[in-house]
């Protein structure tokens, strides 16, 4: 499947990776809506790590062996049959923070401030590429077909 | 805000605001290219001094900032003054009616570039199947095009930066060069695209480094600071840096004013020759010089010298660091020395012995033409490679906060310029270029890049001068 690659070497640390997100996981999808009229605020879906000159966006693997898929015990953590992402419904969450537990990567939020849900990556369903890939102004995020290396940047 | 490496933005979370601290802006347009709201913007600042042609704003400010620390002002980047700009005076000729114009889509245009010394005569001998050439060659560089970046140091610039520049070279069949910064190992592997600089300071060079390099060259004096030497500043020696410059971490970089074994053409010469013996006589060995009054006899003097190549870097040349007074007001503009340089080599009958690369400000593909017509063999480009790599001439380079990621050894800051960007971006320039070179041959009825050099019946000039025209060795626009 096609997955977020990141290059932690060119990541600046920037953050438009969370605003892109917000903006895109809001219900007008407009910016300056998204973050001065929605209420409650919409939430990025990724997080940007940093550690001195060292970061990078952090969001879900999309794991193979995926142990939220393991963990959720309402079945709302799913695995979308044809592009192969796990993502979670969140009419069906009930917010008992399972997933978040076991996550390794600690790439799922708390959702408390609008309906009590696990909130995570779903590559922008339906986009061709996920937004914070688009608008990584310096290419530390790459949408690509994951190879056996694990490793897809050029 | 969090782009700013010259904390011009500050959230106060008391008032939820951010303010601006307007003095410290550098007019770099990090903040403006990347707010997704594009809610910034950057003006000058509306606070002037009282209307006066000769007392500009610049000159009073130079002076409290003097008075102020009693030192020489730095700038970073090429003149920033309104010299004159010959190529603006400089038309280029088309085919019209008498000879046909020649479209590069559909019939080959040659650029490829051959640099190094052409002999007097060819000889050929016939053997069982054709001619064999018995005419011993002197090393050539093969360019594919007549363009080359420009010597920029690792140290003055950042390792993405010259990583960019060498991958660029390499997709583009070109050459960079190293500037006197020496070579970082991992850049070995680009050797066959590489120029290897030696300068007064002879940073970096070791045997391993002529031998990987595909040419040399001895580097006398750079067109922003003609006559003095190099300073690297010591907060730019970072661990990697000294180790490819073998100097101690931290100290300055101090290349002095002159080669303390060349005072004369002769010592050139040994240097020269010194270099060729050291790598087998396999490579062309350049020299890059300053354009100053006397250009067109020193020019003389190199190619007699044995040089391979003549670099000459004209008054507007850009650098990492230079006095602002000595940038802004010495030297001569590389168009006049191109030209006298090039009438001078012809009228002593020695142009095939030397190749002439012109630098200093080629701002387009339309200057390089006009360069080429005027005599170059090729040009140098370094700012407009910069420029490429996103660089806004805001002529900081010398402090080392690039925003950029271009001229700075900050961490936090060099990781900006991705290479995998900066490569891409150098060899569409490098593209574009080269095919809007090719239309402009095309329109004059020119098939091979070859056919314009020196060829300045393809110039008309416009608004200069009786001594500017004989100088550039052109026609007022309207003569036939």
């Amino acid at each position: 499947m096609k997955r977020i690659h990141v290059n932690e070497e060119y990541c600046i640390a920037c953050r438009l990776c969370e605003i892109h997100c917000l903006v895109q996981h809001s219900q007008s999808r407009k910016i300056i809506k998204a973050f001065k009229e929605e209420a409650p605020r919409a939430m990025a879906r990724l997080l940007v790590e940093e550690q001195g000159p060292l970061s990078f966006a952090m969001q879900c693997r999309h794991c193979e062996e995926a142990a939220c898929l393991e963990a959720c015990m309402t079945g709302a953590m799913h695995r979308d049959e044809e592009t192969g992402a796990v993502l979670c419904d969140e009419d069906k969450c009930v917010g008992c923070w399972m997933c978040i537990m076991v996550c390794p990567f600690g790439a799922i939020q708390r959702n408390i401030v609008g309906r009590r849900a696990a909130s995570k990556c779903d590559l922008c369903y339906g986009n061709e590429v996920p937004v914070c890939v688009a608008h990584c102004p310096n290419e530390a995020l790459t949408f690509v077909e994951d190879t056996p290396s694990g490793n897809g940047s050029a | 805000m969090r782009q700013c490496a010259n904390d011009v933005h500050a959230y106060d979370p008391e008032d939820d605001w951010v303010y601006s601290e307007e003095s410290r802006c550098v007019g770099c347009h990090r903040c403006v290219t990347l707010c997704p709201t594009h809610a910034l913007t950057v003006r000058r600042t509306l606070l002037d001094f009282r209307s006066n042609a000769n007392w500009t704003a610049d000159r009073i400010n130079s002076i409290y900032k003097q008075a102020e620390t009693g030192g020489i002002l730095l700038t970073g980047m090429g003149c920033d003054q309104a010299q004159p700009i010959y190529f603006d005076h400089l038309l280029l000729n088309a085919s019209q009616v008498t000879n046909p114009s020649i479209d590069p889509l559909r019939e080959p245009m040659e650029l490829r570039t051959h640099i190094g010394r052409k002999p007097g005569r060819v000889e050929l001998s016939e053997n069982g199947d054709g001619v064999e050439l018995t005419t011993q060659l002197s090393p050539q560089l093969t360019l594919e095009t007549p363009i080359m970046f420009s010597a920029m140091s690792y140290g003055s610039i950042s390792y993405n930066a010259c990583l960019s520049l060498a991958r660029a070279a390499k997709q583009s069949g070109i050459m960079y060069n190293t500037g006197e910064g020496g070579l970082h190992p991992s850049l070995y592997q680009y050797g066959p695209w590489t120029i290897a600089q030696v300068a007064s300071g002879r940073f970096g060079v070791h045997p391993e480094y002529l031998e990987t390099a595909a040419a040399l060259e001895i580097k006398i004096g750079q067109g922003a600071k003609p006559g003095i030497g190099g300073h690297l500043p010591g907060e730019k020696v970072s661990a990697d840096v000294s180790k490819t410059r073998m100097i101690p971490m931290g100290t300055d970089a101090l290349s002095p004013a002159p080669h303390h074994d060349i005072y004369s053409i002769e010592d050139l010469r040994q240097l020269i020759y010194a270099l060729k013996e050291a790598t087998n006589y396999a490579k062309p060995v350049g020299v890059k010089i300053a354009a100053v009054h006397n250009v067109a006899p020193i020019a003389s003097g190199i190619a007699r010298a044995g040089a391979d190549y003549i670099a000459i870097d004209g008054l507007r040349g850009g650098t990492g660091a230079a006095p602002t007074i000595i940038r802004n007001n010495v030297g001569i503009p590389i168009e006049l020395a191109i030209a006298s340089v090039d009438t001078r080599l012809r009228e002593e009958g020695i142009r095939n012995e030397v190749s002439l690369i012109a630098a200093g400000s080629i701002r387009n593909s339309g200057d390089i033409v006009k360069i080429i017509a005027l005599g170059a063999d090729a040009v140098y480009i370094g700012t407009g490679a910069l420029v490429a790599l996103g660089c806004h001439l805001c002529q900081k380079c010398y402090t080392g906060k690039c925003n950029w990621g271009i001229a700075t050894q900050d961490p936090y800051l060099t990781k900006r310029l991705n290479p995998n960007i900066g490569s891409r971006r150098l060899s569409n320039l490098i593209r574009a270029w080269s095919l809007e070179i090719k239309e402009m041959l095309g329109g004059m009825g020119v098939n091979a890049i070859e056919s314009l050099r020196g060829n300045r019946d393809h110039l008309r000039a416009v608004g200069l001068s009786q001594v500017e025209l004989d100088t550039l060795g052109v026609k007022g626009a309207g003569q036939p």
